[in-house]
């Protein structure tokens, strides 16, 4: 099932694509409904940003720290301007570690 | 001082206790708990000498910090000559048991020779006496903890045992306390029971006193707990979700060691991460997880306690098993998991629950049950040897091999060589994933580049414990570099070695330099302690103690040759995620880490760096 995320601002036509949001430890509870296992296919309009992603859901930018597209970190000088691509998955969590 | 300036010298083969002063000179240079024990044992035994004979000593040493009311002040040390290793080794522990020896008035104890008979040590603060362990020997850890309460009618006693699998030769059996926190590396436990020592029961009632300043203490303690208590990982992430929290992002950055380490990404990671240890199971509707648990003075609390699901295979008309117990750690749910291809929670769990009952490192056990089951696919290994088809993904095969090897019975005798010595037995070095003889932990070095330098140079064989650089590759602690690269990572890894030493040697939590550096540490230390333990002479201290280490690992047979990693992962590239096509470039970063030491091109270092390090 892919769930359409109407990005805050975004005009509601244009081109739309597919990606997938991962929100894990604290940050589950704002996936939106009908995610499982801590992720989501979304439908977002060509262009959204992380950022964007995470304005539009209300997520705490400061728990934010861990941000990745395809497993690839990004700087956080960048989330607002690295547009996601069709079938990338977006994963964002919050500060942490382990050992 | 918060050293009580006295140890413990316990003669096992004439069965005598001998109170001694600390060397208070050594103390000043080499801090206390890994540094000190270090010193004392690199004095007093040779570098040749064969880990399970009565020559080697095996020490058990606490920090001044330890017993105090610095956060995570509960730790000790075990070091001696490794059994899995060869070379030096030093595994530290929490729990309650290094704080309660403290306050007992001991800073150490010091274990040589070998006992005639199986014995236990029974420490009631100043009265010291080696006890008869008959009773004890042959039967586990928690049997054994619970038995020496029982027996001394003191359920405030804490003990420090060995179980099942280190009497019967496992090569990586730990010592645990506290039922489930171990000083688990390395084979400390093989040693301890090479001596025909069971136990270590302490009661300790005298406290930790003689700070040096206490106002001055008091404020550095509260300030350092404020510094863990606002940070985000240290206040929030680890006592919610622990270590465990890691499986989901070192999968998806394309790190996690899968299947013997053919792979760096495992499709079953979620299924045995923190976020699923929470979830209610949908055949009795529990979680996995119950509560977290703080060692000894720790405002952190990022220890778990799990119960397993009572219809689970593993346990069924197994009650003994059903109680709440120490739970998975990262470090263990990846060895018994992703290692393995295992996404079987529970199976994991008990799997976990098995290694602290029998006092066994899941991570050398666990790197192991891949090799097997690599072996196992190739044909070399075949159901009859092992006892159970072993195919990767095979969660009873797991949860077989785990109870083998607690006793020691069929293919768990061969199970207790640890991958390096059943690979080379079965015609296979190469699948062995280890460095001087120790399984690699739960980092693929072609993923975390800086990772493959810490495992090729870690003093004590390959371990993530002595140079955390994921901190930095991954989560950005204290600032982020790129895992990919290998430029600057000689010098981070050297950074993170010296002042893990110094951490380590106070005798607080490693997980306190997620929110610490040693600017926090050098307040409390200098408060407590008489001596100066200013920022600049803690660097020189750390990086002290780690060329110390690395000497005694020189003169035992050393040499460059062995900082090196299993040709796989320098020439088999990751398959997949954003390291696809990598391998670890330890050939370009190694030169430039001797460099950084001041070490010779053969990785020993000069007469101008001993001199200046005063050794």
């Amino acid at each position: 099932m892919i769930h359409t995320l109407a990005i805050r601002g975004a005009p509601a036509t244009g081109e739309a694509i597919e990606i997938t949001l991962k929100l894990f430890a604290m940050l589950e509870r704002w996936l939106p409904e009908g995610a499982r296992r801590n992720e989501i296919r979304l439908s977002v309009p060509a262009g959204t940003t992380p950022a964007d992603i995470v304005a539009t859901l209300d997520l705490p930018v400061a728990l934010c720290a861990l941000v990745l597209i395809d497993g690839a970190f990004v700087v956080p000088e960048m989330r607002a301007t690295r547009t996601l691509a069709p079938g990338e998955v977006l994963s964002i969590w919050p500060p942490i570690a382990g050992g | 001082m918060s050293w009580q300036r006295k140890i413990l010298r316990v003669d096992l083969t004439a069965g005598t206790v001998t109170p001694e002063p600390l060397n208070m000179e050594w103390a000043m240079a080499y801090l206390g708990s890994r540094g000190l024990g270090t010193k004392y044992f690199v004095e007093e035994v040779g570098p040749g000498v064969d880990p399970l004979s009565p020559a080697n000593k095996l020490i058990f040493a606490t920090g001044p910090l330890t017993g105090t009311m610095a956060s995570t002040g509960g730790r000790y040390t075990v070091i001696t000559k490794g059994a899995l290793t060869g070379a030096i080794a030093c595994s530290n522990s929490g729990g309650y048991w290094g704080a309660e020896l403290k306050m007992a008035g001991w800073d150490m104890i010091i274990f040589e020779g070998r006992s005639p008979k199986p014995v236990y040590l029974l420490v009631r603060d100043g009265e010291v006496s080696l006890e008869d362990g008959a009773d004890i020997w042959g039967t586990t850890v928690w049997h054994t903890e619970e038995h020496l309460k029982t027996k001394h009618q003191d359920p405030l006693m804490r003990v420090s045992s060995i179980g099942r699998s280190a009497e019967q030769g496992c090569l990586y059996s730990a010592v645990v306390n506290d039922l489930h926190r171990a000083a688990g590396r390395s084979g400390v436990g093989t040693v301890m029971a090479s001596k025909n020592l069971k136990a270590i029961a302490v009661r300790g009632t005298k406290g930790v006193g003689d700070i040096r300043d206490p106002k001055a203490f008091f404020a550095a303690t509260k300030a350092g707990k404020k510094v863990l208590a606002d940070n985000a990982v240290t206040g929030q992430g680890l006592p919610t979700y622990g270590t465990q929290v890691l499986m989901n992002v070192i999968n998806e950055i394309g790190a996690l060691p899968t299947r013997n380490h053919k792979d760096v990404q495992f499709e079953g990671a979620r299924d045995i991460s923190a976020e699923a240890m929470r979830e209610k199971r949908p055949t009795d509707g529990k979680a996995n997880l119950v509560t977290n648990q703080a060692c000894f003075g720790c405002t952190i609390a990022c220890g778990r306690i799990s119960q397993l699901d009572n219809g689970h295979y593993t346990v069924e008309n197994r009650p003994q098993y059903w109680g709440a117990s120490g739970g998975l750690e990262y470090e263990a749910a990846w060895a018994l998991g992703a290692a393995n291809g295992v996404n079987d929670l529970e199976a994991l769990t008990f799997a976990n629950f098995i290694c602290n009952e029998d006092g066994f490192d899941p991570i050398s056990f666990g790197a192991t049950v891949g090799a097997v089951m690599e072996l196992y696919e190739m044909g070399v290994l075949t159901k009859e040897q092992i006892g159970i088809e072993a195919p990767f993904g095979s969660a009873r095969a797991l949860t077989f091999l785990a109870e083998k090897t607690a006793t020691g019975e069929g293919f768990g005798k061969e199970m207790g060589l640890g991958s390096k010595r059943l690979c080379e037995k079965y015609g296979h070095p190469e699948l062995s994933m280890s460095v001087k003889g120790q399984e690699f932990p739960a980092y693929d070095s072609r993923g975390i580049q800086g990772m493959g330098l810490t495992y090729a140079t870690s003093n004590r064989g390959a371990c993530h414990l002595r140079s955390y650089t994921v901190a930095s590759e991954v989560l950005g602690i204290p600032i982020k570099t790129d895992p990919l690269a290998t430029d600057g990572k000689a010098g981070l890894v050297k950074a993170f070695q010296d002042a893990t030493a110094v951490f380590d040697s106070a005798g607080i939590c490693l997980f306190t330099s997620f929110a610490w550096s040693l600017v926090d540490v050098a307040p409390q230390l200098q408060a407590a302690c008489e001596g100066d333990w200013s920022l600049e002479n803690l660097n020189v201290v750390g990086e002290r103690i780690w060329n110390m280490e690395r000497m005694f690992n020189n003169a035992a047979g050393f040499t460059a040759k062995d900082d090196t990693l299993p040709k796989r992962l320098t020439t088999e590239p990751a398959k997949t995620g954003p390291a696809k096509g990598l391998v670890n470039g330890l050939a370009k970063m190694l030169p430039e880490y001797y460099a950084e030491r001041g070490w010779t091109a053969d990785g020993i270092p000069t007469p101008e760096t001993r001199a200046r390090l005063g050794l």
